[in-house]
């Protein structure tokens, strides 16, 4: 600390010596400074519309499929498996259409993921069988070989416990998540309904509330899809070819096939920027 | 001006407890991550047990090593510098201790709950909020006791160590909280208060600036207290030390946006990230100059001394990490780094390079200091540096390599305009790397046994009366 008397000093005009005397000054100088950059990069995304640009067909997940996230947040599957395509060529060869901000939109939490041990899995959905999955989430590498990824066998052995999923909507709702009061109270109908251990009275019920165009958020903030959209159908089905109960892997895989299948992409849209150079919007 | 407290009145207890907890986080840190390394080698490793596989247990290594190790080393030697830099015994040292307390209670809970598959999923955030509080809590009675005993110095100035350790204590208060917004469902499980793009702008922000400020600014203020001290030399410049405090301060904040590039966040966010993350590198050379001149006349002792080798390759590393940081913080870079290994690569020659090896070289320093006495084996520290920096070595360019050759196989096409290569064939080509990652980390392993054997023979030696006391020189 030597040579600090010297007026000339490369931050002229500030006293820095005074500072480093003191500990207030410090001390809020520092807590001031390292509070800019988060506010100005975080903060407008959630005023400004264009960080999100609208899209038809993004509906919250259903409880099976919620149940579903769930195992995959607890497995850690989001460690190895990215949800996020990026606009390149090779990527849109590999996993399809780039990812829409939108289509992560009621995520809490987002599973982006940042690192591809395995493949990208944002458009999962739909593209492989139910089989496939049963197979692969049993022993990976005997559907493919060069995979690293552990066994998953526990899966189809554990019956699915929905203690928590009423109170998963509930906190979602809270967070303006469009489920209505509907949603929430029929989530164990809506639940066996899907996973087809029902006796398949309650399908109606559930495809009336999910493949539906208008939703509320608990702001009162109405979505409403035009008359010409048509809501990506649910998949509604024995999800480990075992309808006697609802497992684990039921759910899991229920998650997994609807993953980027709620956007329907139509050929020569631009999705990221329209001919003025703006996010695009529909 | 007030009397200055002699040595023998600085609360070491506590200093003590927290580097041989440390040193032990170490340990097990490094083994679960050799662990998990070796299962995304050898997948039968994962042994079809759930709360072993690795996408349970890779939290666990990572927040063992972050937070139990780093975390350690950051309590226990902001305890021992802010004593010695301001002259004055800890302030309240019950809340200090329950500080301690409830760090290690939280390292706990998170290898019990990260296992069981308890996670907000969130990365180097996992452990639910509840811990979360926990470590909340323990970190604000830190910032208290550390403000108060800088408060009660007895000389005017405030040391330039401190500054960098009172950046990290507000910073890493922000953005843990802001972070760790989320709504519980129950003990086991939480929402995040934030969904899509602005938890992902949240979660990096944190991500980052737990590298920034916890892993940067706390571990700068370990240098700038242990390294003049160990070479026994002044700071090399204070002009460059004021200016590279204040624009780390301001720029790191900034560039967390880049582990987002090209994703579906606003592409002005991602620009500025992209800007401030190159920006970034004046600030970390800034430290890393000011460090490494600060061994001018005393280069000689990199060839006796061990402890001062640490530090010295400590602060090479963190310059060349310093410098990759940036490169992969454009876009360019990043559109083929980004979800490869090459990530991996550069956290670790951070981790492995700059923070563990300033971090030993700190304890090793508290250690003799401390109980007055040499480590009862010079060679073993030796030992343990060639050991640390092959393991950490191998382990970088290994993640180097798999990470160029991912990145480019993904991106491959053929004259005819098809990929090259499938996913599954870019898997299979890591293997030879993920195999010697797992070795070099393993060697890193190795070397924190032998520096735990190294401390508890030194130890047990003080409390035998057997052991051989400082040199009046060290000691000065």
């Amino acid at each position: 600390m030597s040579d600090n008397n010297d007026k000339k000093g490369i931050i002229r005009g500030i006293p820095h010596d005074t500072i480093e005397q003191s500990l207030p000054i410090l001390a809020v100088f520092v807590a001031i400074l390292v509070a800019v950059g988060g506010i100005v990069e975080i903060v407008p995304a959630f005023y400004l519309d264009d960080a999100e640009p609208k899209v038809e067909g993004v509906r919250p997940l259903t409880p099976l499929e919620l149940e579903g996230f769930a195992i995959y947040r607890r497995e850690g599957c989001f460690l190895c498996h990215s949800q996020m395509i990026r606009p390149f060529r090779d990527e849109k060869e590999r996993f399809g259409h780039f990812s829409l901000a939108a289509e992560s939109k009621y995520d809490h939490n987002y599973a982006w993921g940042s690192k591809r041990t395995g493949p990208d899995i944002a458009r999962l959905g739909k593209k492989y069988t139910d089989a496939w999955h049963i197979q692969h989430m049993r022993a990976p590498r005997s559907v493919v070989p060069e995979s690293v990824m552990p066994n998953y066998a526990w899966l189809e052995e554990t019956k699915l416990d929905t203690s928590r999923t009423k109170g998963r909507m509930e906190v979602l709702a809270m967070m303006n998540v469009p489920y209505s009061a509907d949603d929430i109270s029929n989530w164990e109908s809506d639940l066996k309904a899907q996973a087809a251990v029902d006796d398949g009275n309650g399908e109606d019920a559930l495809r009336a509330r999910y493949e539906r165009k208008t939703w509320t958020n608990s702001n009162g903030e109405v979505e409403q899809w035009t008359d010409s959209f048509t809501p990506t159908p649910l998949n509604v089905r024995a999800f480990d070819a075992d309808a006697s109960d609802v497992t684990e892997l039921d759910a899991l895989i229920a998650y997994l096939q609807q993953l980027g299948t709620h956007v329907h992409f139509e050929e020569g849209v631009d999705y990221y920027h329209d001919k003025f150079g703006q996010p695009y919007r529909k | 001006m007030s009397t200055v407290a002699a040595k023998e009145e600085y609360n070491y207890d506590i200093v003590k407890f927290c580097v041989l907890t440390g040193i032990v986080m170490g340990v097990i840190g490094t083994a679960v991550g050799t662990y998990i390394a070796s299962e995304l080698a050898y997948p039968w490793l994962n042994l079809d047990i759930a709360e072993i596989s690795f996408g349970r247990l890779r939290p666990v290594h990572t927040n063992t090593v972050i937070f139990g190790f780093g975390g350690f080393l950051l309590y226990g030697a902001g305890f021992y510098m802010v004593q010695h830099s301001t002259h004055a015994r800890l302030r309240f040292e019950k809340l200090a201790w329950a500080a301690v307390a409830l760090w290690l209670i939280s390292m706990i809970c998170m290898w019990i709950t990260l296992p069981l598959g308890m996670t907000q999923s969130k990365e180097y955030h996992e452990p639910e909020w509840w811990i979360d509080l926990m470590m909340a809590v323990s970190w604000v009675f830190m910032t208290i006791v550390y403000l108060a005993t800088i408060a009660n110095r007895k000389m005017s100035h405030i040391y330039i160590a401190n500054w960098f350790f009172m950046t990290m204590l507000f910073m890493v208060t922000y953005i843990f909280t802001f972070n760790g917004m989320c709504i519980p469902v129950d003990m086991t499980f939480s929402y995040s208060a934030y969904a899509g793009i602005h938890d992902a702008m949240t979660q990096w922000w944190w991500g980052h600036n737990a590298v920034g400020f916890f892993l940067t600014a706390g571990f700068i203020g370990v240098m700038y207290y242990f390294v003049p001290k160990h070479a026994n030399r002044p700071i090399y410049s204070y002009r460059l030390s004021v200016l590279h405090f204040w624009s780390l301060t301001f720029l790191y904040v900034w560039v967390g946006a880049h582990h987002l590039h090209y994703t579906a966040i606003p592409d002005w966010t991602l620009s500025l990230g992209a800007g401030m993350s190159v920006a970034l590198i004046f600030p970390s050379w800034g430290g890393m100059i000011n460090g490494m001149m600060t061994m001018s006349g005393a280069w000689d002792k990199l060839r006796t001394d061990p402890v001062m080798r640490f530090m010295v390759v400590a602060l090479a590393f963190y310059g060349m990490s310093t410098f990759e940081g940036p490169l992969m913080g454009t876009k360019s870079v990043n559109a083929l780094s980004h979800y490869t290994d090459w990530t991996v690569g550069h956290v670790h020659s951070g981790a492995l390079g700059w923070n563990a090896m300033i971090a030993i070289g700190a304890m090793y320093h508290m250690i003799t200091r401390m109980w007055n006495t040499e480590m009862a084996s010079a060679k073993l520290i030796n030992m343990h540096f060639w050991v640390h920096l092959t393991g950490a070595v191998l382990y970088i360019t290994a993640m180097w390599g798999s990470g160029v050759l991912q990145g480019l196989m993904w991106r491959a096409f053929d004259s005819y305009g098809n990929l090259v290569y499938t996913f599954a064939d870019s898997v299979a080509a890591m293997h030879p790397f993920y195999a010697l990652r797992a070795f070099g980390g393993f060697l890193v392993f190795v070397g924190f046994c032998i520096m735990l054997y190294n401390t508890l023979k030194t130890v047990s030696a003080v409390k035998a009366g057997s052991n051989v006391a400082l040199s009046a020189a060290a000691k000065a």
